[in-house]
């Protein structure tokens, strides 16, 4: 009591008092009683790719590939993201999801790393003096490091750093106000000169003009450690250490700028819109041995305590050793273990699985029993008495965000700015009815990011079904436009072939009529040529039988007329006689047609001539048949004659006169057609 | 008599005036279309699934601004038909789904080693989060993917369907704590 007294009475500078707060049961004792330690390399390494906030980082490194301590694991994906780096040597043995200290108790992707033992290092480049450098090429030292914010919510650190409007202060926090928690405590008695050193290097990094370092007067070990290291350095006069008085949550971002600067942060902004930059001691540390040593993150130190342990201490845990590794190094009683709780009691989680790694924001494990953790009691009706707006470090409501968040009025909890919440749990701590009104809360939260989402994507879902139907229309009317222009292109043609047609048609209609009639015919005489000399020679065949058949009547005339005469009948070798010489004269007719027809065809100029008798010959073919027959009665008639008896001959004389009188009177009017 | 006269006089000619100046208001001031409708389209999810019976949401935004019942969206769930009946001021009715599928987030999944690359889901996709081109294997942008089922009936090969969306630590949140309305001596004449 005597050395807090004395601390505050050194602190020379105004402190601002916190809106409410409490003051929990410390129980920080427990693990200060002890150094911090190493603990001994573990067989399996887990690293979750998502330890900080912002988007998971992306492994580099593949199942089999091995690894030195401190090479690069996984690069940061994006600008609010960070690396990880192999925490020691071995073999990638796995890359999968594990469990993760989250309140879900959900898996994630890991990274497992089987561990050689040999812990061997990998080539690290150090920066002899800082201050050569640009505060840039510091900056993306700290980024490659993969540094994240160790106080608990894990920002990465190099984004922080970078700020858009010009810092005037830096803030470092060695406040931890939580029970149970002693990392940031026992780091800065151990360990006060990196602290100074990093805090040093981060105001070169920000060119901030002051650095404030926030203790509360719960740590006079920390304190005089500090205090001492301070004077040893050179940068002391731009350094003040700030002991404040202890209550919780005077550990929050905002509170501890209320309290050393007395200025709130506005709902909705950040310290850097104040010129401020606050940054946990753990970070300064790890800054410090990125810049100066060259190594990444690859380590933190951890709380280990809980009644369920023996001998509770700091430890110094390579991220990614699994929680019961750790607590077996502490001498766990699991008989004893009911609760593990990671981070503090106001505002850790408890997790189920005793293999859950430690990340870059575990700073106290907690391994209760159930003497320690009791259940929650059952939460009372609200008597509205008051006390929970009382406790609230940043001025809300916290009664009415219950009865809100119990009706789903989201409107409401927004209006009452429930994303001014810390969570700190404050509140419930002072809740006679022992509501859990932080789980409200984060409930409340979760359900409006969610439905924030959900309206977020239900807007772009709207933009590009819009953007959609308009696509659609464009092409519809393109597709439209396009069968118009086709149709209009053909209509064109159309009209004009028409026009074309018509002006050569009014130019010469009947010149052009003769063309196309001579083209016909043309076309049509250069076929018929050849049928036309076939029907000729057609002709001449029926010329030539005709010719045959009248040779032969007039021989049978001749051998009929022999015959007569041999037989003495006077009337019929003279009928006969005549006869032959009317058959005889058709046949000197018909050889003339026939050589004349048989010549003409081998003169084309006289076709046309040609042409014309087969028309003539119609007739005259017609006559010759009739005649023919006739002719041919006439010889049936003489042989019937020959060989009729007596008595039959006169009827058959008779018939064979009528039929010689019908075939001359038939030649007759045949050649006088000739 | 005289003042009655002359107090009436002056009211008839502020009637006149102000009678003039709301019809001009109505004119020159018009809304052009129905604002309840935005309303409503703002509330509805933008699934343009058609669950409703209308071509998407905006058409179901006029049907309802016109009369229909605003129990008919199934992916919006109980809370789009809270929100209408709020709205609307009505009395919120339960949701008409057939199943007890409706409120629950889905995302199409392509079984892509079946895909043939035909495009018929990518022509049925109201929100064109199928991506893929003739002849080669489609896949579905999850993030855009409303859930909204209709590429799933078109697929020939049967090698699309519908996932609940998997929660993770990033979309998780802490439930609502339940039973601290009972005191004590309740819970156990509960119990007992």
């Amino acid at each position: 009591m005597n050395a807090q007294t004395h601390v505050i009475a050194t602190s020379k500078r105004k402190i601002w008092p916190l809106t409410g707060g409490v003051h929990p049961a410390e129980n920080k004792h427990q693990s200060t009683g002890r150094p911090i330690a190493p603990v001994p390399l573990p067989e399996v390494l887990v690293l979750p790719l998502s330890q900080h906030a912002g988007t998971p980082a992306e492994p580099v490194v593949t199942v089999g590939d091995k690894v030195l301590k401190g090479q690069l694991i996984a690069r940061a994906s994006g600008v609010l993201s960070a690396a990880l780096h192999a925490p020691s040597s071995g073999v990638i043995s796995a890359i999968e999801a594990r469990p993760i200290p989250h309140p879900s108790g959900f898996s994630e992707p890991c990274i497992v790393l089987t561990t050689d033992g040999a812990d061997q290092w990998c080539e690290l480049t150090i920066i002899d003096d800082y201050r050569q450098s640009p505060p840039e090429t510091l900056v993306n030292r700290v980024r490659d490091a993969g540094i994240s914010g160790m106080g608990g919510a894990g920002f990465p650190t190099a984004i922080k750093l970078s700020p858009g409007s010009p810092v005037h202060t830096l803030i470092l926090n060695g406040t931890e106000c939580e029970p149970y928690i002693t990392a940031d405590d026992m780091l800065m008695r151990e360990r006060a000169d990196a602290v100074i050193e990093g805090a040093g290097i981060l105001q070169y990094m920000l060119s901030a003009g002051q650095c404030l370092i926030g203790i509360e007067d719960n740590k006079p070990e920390a304190i005089a450690a500090m205090q001492l290291a301070l004077s040893k350095s050179a940068c002391a006069d731009k350094m003040e250490i700030v002991v404040f008085p202890t209550i919780y949550p005077s550990g929050g971002e905002k509170q501890l700028i209320q309290i050393l600067t007395g200025q709130e942060v506005p709902s909705g902004q950040l310290p850097a819109d104040l010129g401020l930059v606050v940054q946990n001691v753990g970070t300064a540390v790890a800054v410090k041995e990125a810049i100066v040593d060259g190594k990444p993150l690859i380590s933190r130190i951890t709380t280990l305590t809980g009644a369920a342990l023996q001998t509770p201490r700091n430890v110094e845990a390579l991220i990614g050793t699994p929680a019961h590794h750790l607590l077996l190094h502490a001498g766990l009683q699991e008989s004893q273990l009911s609760t593990l709780v990671f981070g503090g009691p106001m505002m850790g989680f408890s997790v189920e699985r005793l293999d859950i790694p430690v990340t870059k924001t575990s700073n106290c494990l907690i391994a209760a029993t159930p003497m320690e953790f009791p259940e929650a009691p059952d939460a009372q009706a609200c008597i509205r008495c008051g006390h929970c707006a009382q406790a609230c470090p940043s001025s809300l409501l916290p009664q009415q965000l219950y009865w809100h968040a119990k009706a789903e009025n989201y409107e409401q909890l927004l209006h009452h700015n429930l994303f001014d919440c810390i969570e700190c749990g404050a509140c419930a701590f002072v809740c006679p009815s022992a509501i859990p009104l932080v789980q409200y809360y984060r409930a409340s939260k979760g359900a409006i990011r969610t439905r924030e989402a959900k309206q977020a994507k239900s807007e772009r879902s709207k933009a590009r079904y819009e953007n959609r139907l308009a696509r659609l229309a464009q092409e519809s009317a393109e597709k439209e436009a396009k069968r118009k222009a086709n149709a209009e292109r053909a209509a064109r043609l159309k009209t004009a072939k028409a026009t074309e047609q018509t002006t050569v048609a009014e130019e010469d209609p009947v010149q052009a009529a003769i063309a196309r009639a001579r083209a016909r015919k043309a076309s049509a005489s250069t076929l018929a040529a050849k049928p036309a000399k076939e029907a000729l020679s057609g002709k001449q065949k029926e010329l030539k039988i005709q010719l045959s058949m009248a040779k032969a009547q007039a021989k049978k005339t001749e051998r009929a007329l022999g015959a007569a005469q041999a037989s003495g009948d006077d009337g019929t070798i003279e009928q006969l006689q005549s006869n032959l010489a009317m058959l005889n004269e058709q046949v000197a007719k018909l050889e003339q047609a026939f050589e004349h027809s048989s010549s003409s065809t081998e003169s084309k100029a006289e076709k046309p001539v040609k042409k014309d008798r087969p028309a003539l010959s119609d007739d005259e073919k017609k006559r010759k048949v009739e005649l023919a027959m006739a002719n041919a009665a006439v010889k049936k008639l003489q042989r019937a004659l020959d060989s009729a008896s007596e008595e039959d001959a006169p009827a058959l004389k008779q018939q064979l006169a009528d039929a010689e009188q019908k075939a001359a009177g038939l030649k007759q009017a045949l050649e006088n057609d000739l | 008599m005289e003042i009655v006269l002359y107090a009436i006089g002056a009211l008839l000619a502020l009637a006149l005036l102000f009678g003039a100046i709301l019809g001009f208001a109505s004119i020159r001031f018009k809304v052009k279309g129905n604002p309840i409708v935005d309303q409503i389209n703002e509330i509805l999810p933008q699934t343009q699934c058609g669950q409703c019976g209308y071509p998407g949401c905006r058409p179901y935004a006029e049907a309802i601004a016109n009369g229909d019942a605003i129990n008919k969206c199934p992916p919006g769930g109980q809370v789009t038909v809270n929100a209408l009946a709020d709205l609307l001021d009505m009395e919120p009715q339960t949701l008409d789904a057939a199943d007890s599928q409706a409120g629950v987030s889905r995302v199409a999944y392509i079984r892509e080693a079946e895909c043939i690359g035909c495009t018929k889901c990518l022509q049925a996709c109201p929100v064109d989060a199928i991506v893929g081109a003739a002849k080669l294997m489609h896949t579905v942008l999850a993030d855009e993917c409303t859930g909204c089922d209709l590429c799933v009936a078109p697929c020939p090969v049967e090698c699309i369907e519908m996932r609940p969306v998997a929660v993770t630590t990033r979309t998780w949140s802490w439930p609502l704590p339940s039973g601290d309305n009972l005191i004590a001596t309740d819970r156990r004449g509960q119990m007992s």
